[in-house]
């Protein structure tokens, strides 16, 4: 339980910390992860994982697993509210649902579907609600605390910006938390058990675990305490039987049970498994009146709402128009990701990079494929050659480790010049800001007219220097859509 | 009036001091008498200002203008802070809440430009001064012909009849050519002499709309020259310069195109023409300096201010007619008010300690900017003034390391980052001047702007990137 908590509240952190501080110390929590584990072929986890489920069964869904605690604590909240502490029934298992889910997964996983995969994945749904609703509150109540500590002139704390990173993955942690808060209000941990890749495979393995509950039926009195005490509506008192592949090992029932029925201990191999069918229906209780749950507000990107100038003489401040992102033709994956494929075959989806990304470069895409999979743009900064930050906290290995040196020379698209935006040949100054800010020395600046040294200086870009960091594009001062932009590469390239 | 009389009768001897003090160092008896006369009335560091406002005579006119001149280039905005950062509108009611305090306590010469405060800081002025008799307040305005566009003769002549329409008046008492000098004499003719507007205004003054015709100089002193040279033929009522205890020696050796103040000043009290004194303050840098500096200052008198250090060394020298300061806040006005009700003139002993004190803050790099946005705004949105202001903050609070193996490299590195995306939002930071020069020009205080901004964006690099 105490466990629990800690495991809740330390995933919940990372996404919510955007100073990138915390993940040198918890970043573990995610990479215990099952399906990121999986992915990452992150072996010593998903062997562990394994055998700590066959040796105490589902102890990672009711321990590890954050979407699995936060049901928990709904599910709590629930009966709080409702002032019912014995509130559930057991409820027939639904194994052809779970498994076709898990065959969907598992297909869409080796087709390369990486939405369908990230949207099923509990943890990377927790991240998605954790980043997209929970982390603008806390980003919010920072700034609060910045705006004071900027009048006490202290700098503990500094103000972050809080924007929308993408409409259809806002939309869908919406959707998560509220079809996830309705089910755990009512029944605890029914997404655990009927649609949870993770748990039905998990599940599957508990069936065998060695240390299971089981009810000592000479003891028992049929009493029904551990049954509505138990959240995965797992227990059926009338015949002595527990599921084990529903159970997540919380031992709420060992607690319940009056009459020492109830025992955690190794499992005799004869033992009765589950039962299908036999058990009676479980009415469920949905008396109560519903209420509203949490309207979380869209974080409404900070666009600077400047009104328009009149007569400026001296003072005042030019409009500045918000850049819009240009069509790449290929999408930009961050270093460490090696390329769109490894990337997205990888990645989960959980939005831990997004989240953490301090120059607000990674936002989730927008395509069908590879909807709430991160990409990359510049609108707002560009990848800066000292941040390794999302390498760091990847689970999946999606971004896999990389050092700030091997960063800058690995090479993940080029600059593309757009003559028709270039501001020497608009508006008839000097400029270089691109040429002035690139890392690498990739853009010079040349005169427009070849035959005129003195014309004004254009940039030109090489391309074999040039690693796509996107700090030409970022600082480019053409605005809407910048004279410079970066097309990604498919696979990326050291040098 | 009594002090006002005694240090009348001080002027002389103080005159002379403060001449040969200016050529040779050499120092006379002759300010302790007027010191010891304005002691009495001196009013405490905090409250009212109880004592009477020094005045000066103007020599042609024999206007008694009070020795603190209103500035209206810093006007509040409803935001609370200088109407010329960010774009909100001017805060009339406390613009006319301190011009009635001003009025009050002695105060009668405001002065304002069709370019202050994004252009509206005459109708401000105007609104404010309407509500109280004409014959109470000298105005003092400028033709802000600063723009190309607004060169030719009828432009010009129509932003000067616009003034008359904002500040509600059929005279003007005080009128300035603006800021001779910035881009030189080619600039200078195109705007004042080629197009005839310097004729046009000799006339205006003649036929009375114009009561004095002065000029305001920065920059190249070859316009400063030429305007003096011709002093017999346009009779100046009075110049404006720029004059502080840190410009008096030093103003030439912080930037090669400036000039000494002591030179300026030099110049018009050989021709009798009297002085009015913009820069007192330097925007501020000489009431927010190092804290040796203000260790220094405070220790020496608790009591006052760091800035009524810079006001009482513009206010002594006997030529001035009045010292100008752009106030924004009411503490602003009470301060300035204690400072010359009366003026305390500095003692020779004083002056040569605020010398001392400016050389100390030689030591300090600073950039030299005023924070008075003749710069802005930034075709491309840079926020020039606060890029460098907060440089000089961090300067002052010694938050510039040098390298990361200074012993307080990490807490200056985060103070300085930290506070320079609070003082300058992301986007108007000076990673995004594109060094189009276009601002240049206009420093009135000859800042290469593109330059120092690379200077610091490069800085800020080396601070993120950790490779000091």
């Amino acid at each position: 339980m105490t466990l629990a908590i800690l495991f809740f509240v330390a995933v919940t952190l990372l996404f919510l910390d955007f100073t990138g501080t915390i993940h040198a110390w918890l970043g573990w929590v995610a990479k215990v992860q099952f399906l990121p584990a999986l992915l990452a072929v992150n072996t010593g986890v998903v062997i562990a994982l394994v055998l700590l489920t066959l040796l105490a069964g589902r102890v990672y869904c009711s321990v590890i697993c954050p979407l699995g605690v936060f049901q928990d604590v709904v599910s709590w909240l629930s009966g709080r509210r409702r002032k019912k502490k014995w509130r559930f029934t057991y409820s027939r298992p639904l194994p052809w649902l779970r498994c076709t889910v898990l065959v969907l997964f598992v297909a869409a996983m080796l087709a390369g579907v990486g939405s369908f995969v990230a949207l099923l994945d509990p943890y990377s749904a927790y991240g998605r609600i954790a980043s997209n609703l929970f982390a603008p509150v806390y980003a919010w109540g920072n700034n609060a605390l910045a705006w004071m500590a900027e009048r006490a002139d202290s700098y503990a704390f500094y103000e972050t910006s809080v924007w929308m990173r993408g409409l259809p993955t806002l939309v869908i942690a919406i959707v998560t938390l509220v079809v996830v808060v309705v089910l755990a209000w009512r029944g605890g941990r029914t997404y655990c058990n009927t649609v949870c890749p993770v748990g039905t495979v998990l599940g599957f393995l508990s069936r065998f675990a060695l240390f299971r509950v089981s009810i000592d039926a000479d003891k028992c009195k049929e009493c029904g305490l551990c049954a509505r005490k138990c959240k995965a509506s797992c227990i059926d008192v009338k015949n002595h039987t527990i599921d084990y592949s529903r159970c997540v090992d919380c031992m709420d029932c060992l607690d319940a049970c009056r009459h020492d029925a109830l025992h955690y201990k190794r499992h005799k191999q004869n033992a009765a498994l589950d039962v299908n069918g036999n058990g009676k229906a479980g009415d469920e209780g949905v008396d109560s009146s519903r209420r509203t749950f949490l309207t979380v507000t869209a974080a409404v990107a900070a666009s600077e709402a400047l009104k328009a100038q009149e007569k400026k003489v001296d003072g005042g401040l030019a409009v500045i128009e918000d850049k819009v992102a240009p069509k790449r033709a290929t999408r930009i994956v961050p270093p460490g990701a090696e390329g769109q494929k490894h990337f997205y075959q990888h990645c989960t989806g959980c939005q831990l990079c997004v989240s953490v990304c301090p120059n607000e470069v990674l936002r989730p895409s927008t395509g069908l494929l590879t909807l709430m999979q991160p990409e990359m743009s510049y609108e707002r900064g560009y990848c800066r050659p000292e941040c390794n930050k999302c390498s760091e906290v990847c689970p999946a290995g999606a971004i896999k480790p990389i050092t700030v040196a091997d960063k800058v020379s690995t090479h993940i698209g080029h600059a593309v010049w757009v003559k028709k935006n270039c501001v020497p040949l608009t508006d008839g100054v000097e400029c270089g800001n691109c040429a002035r800010h690139c890392p690498v020395g990739a853009i010079q600046m040349v005169p427009s007219n070849p035959s005129d040294p003195a014309s004004v200086k254009i940039p030109v870009v090489n391309d074999e220097r040039c690693i796509g960091c996107g700090a030409c594009e970022n600082l480019c001062p053409a605005r809407p859509f910048s004279a410079i932009y970066v097309e990604g590469y498919e696979k990326h390239h050291i040098d | 009036m009594d002090n006002n009389d005694k240090c009348k009768r001080g002027n002389l001897s103080r005159r002379d001091f403060l001449k040969t003090m200016g050529a040779a160092g050499l120092a006379t008896a002759g300010l302790s008498a007027c010191v010891g006369g304005g002691d009495g009335n001196q009013s405490t560091a905090v409250g009212e200002p109880t004592g009477e406002m020094t005045l000066r005579t103007n020599p042609t006119t024999g206007d008694k203008v009070s020795l603190l001149g209103f500035g209206m280039m810093r006007l509040p905005s409803v935001g609370g802070k200088s109407a010329r950062e960010g774009n909100e509108e001017i805060d009339q009611e406390m613009v006319n809440a301190m011009v009635d305090y001003a009025l009050e306590h002695g105060v009668n010469y405001f002065d304002t430009s069709p370019a202050y405060c994004q252009g509206m800081s005459e109708r401000a002025t105007g609104i404010a001064l309407a509500r109280h008799p004409r014959d109470k307040y000298f105005i003092a305005t400028k033709l802000s012909n600063f723009a190309p566009s607004t060169w030719t003769r009828e432009a010009s002549i129509e932003m000067y009849r616009n003034s008359f329409r904002e500040l509600q008046t059929d005279h003007i008492d005080y009128l300035l050519l603006h800021s001779v000098g910035n881009s030189g004499m080619e600039t200078f003719k195109a705007r004042y002499l080629d197009n005839g507007i310097l004729d046009f205004l000799l006339q205006e003054r003649k036929e009375g709309r114009i009561r004095n015709l002065g000029f305001s100089y920065h920059g190249d002193v070859e316009v400063f020259d030429f305007l003096l040279s011709k002093h017999d033929e346009y009779k100046w009522d009075f110049v404006q310069i720029q004059l502080n205890y840190l410009d008096w020696k030093f103003a030439e050796q912080i930037n090669p195109r400036n000039v000494n103040a002591d030179y300026l000043y030099g110049e018009l009290l050989k021709r009798g023409i009297p002085a009015i004194i913009m820069e007192p303050l330097l925007g501020g840098r000489l009431s927010n300096v190092p804290d040796n500096i203000v260790a220094q200052l405070k220790g020496r008198d608790p009591e006052s201010s760091v800035a009524s250090w810079a006001f009482r060394f513009a206010g002594s020298f006997p030529g001035v007619l009045c010292v100008l300061s752009g106030m924004t806040r009411m503490e602003h006005l009470r301060d300035n008010l204690r400072t010359y009700s009366p003026l305390r003139p500095l003692t020779d002993e004083e002056f040569a300690f605020l010398q001392h004190t400016a050389e100390m803050m030689m030591q300090f790099e600073t950039i030299p900017c005023n924070d008075c946005k003749y710069c802005m705004p930034c075709p491309y949105g840079v926020d020039i003034p606060a890029v460098l202001l907060h440089y000089n903050k961090c300067l002052n609070e010694g938050n510039i390391p040098s390298s990361s193996q200074d012993p307080h490299y990490r807490e200056a590195r985060r103070a300085f980052l930290v506070g320079y995306d609070r003082s300058v939002p992301r986007l108007r930071q000076a990673s995004h001047c594109i060094g189009c020069g276009q601002c240049a020009p206009h420093c009135p205080q000859s800042i290469d702007i593109p330059k120092e901004l690379h200077r610091i964006d490069r800085y800020v690099e080396q601070l993120k990137q950790e490779t000091l």
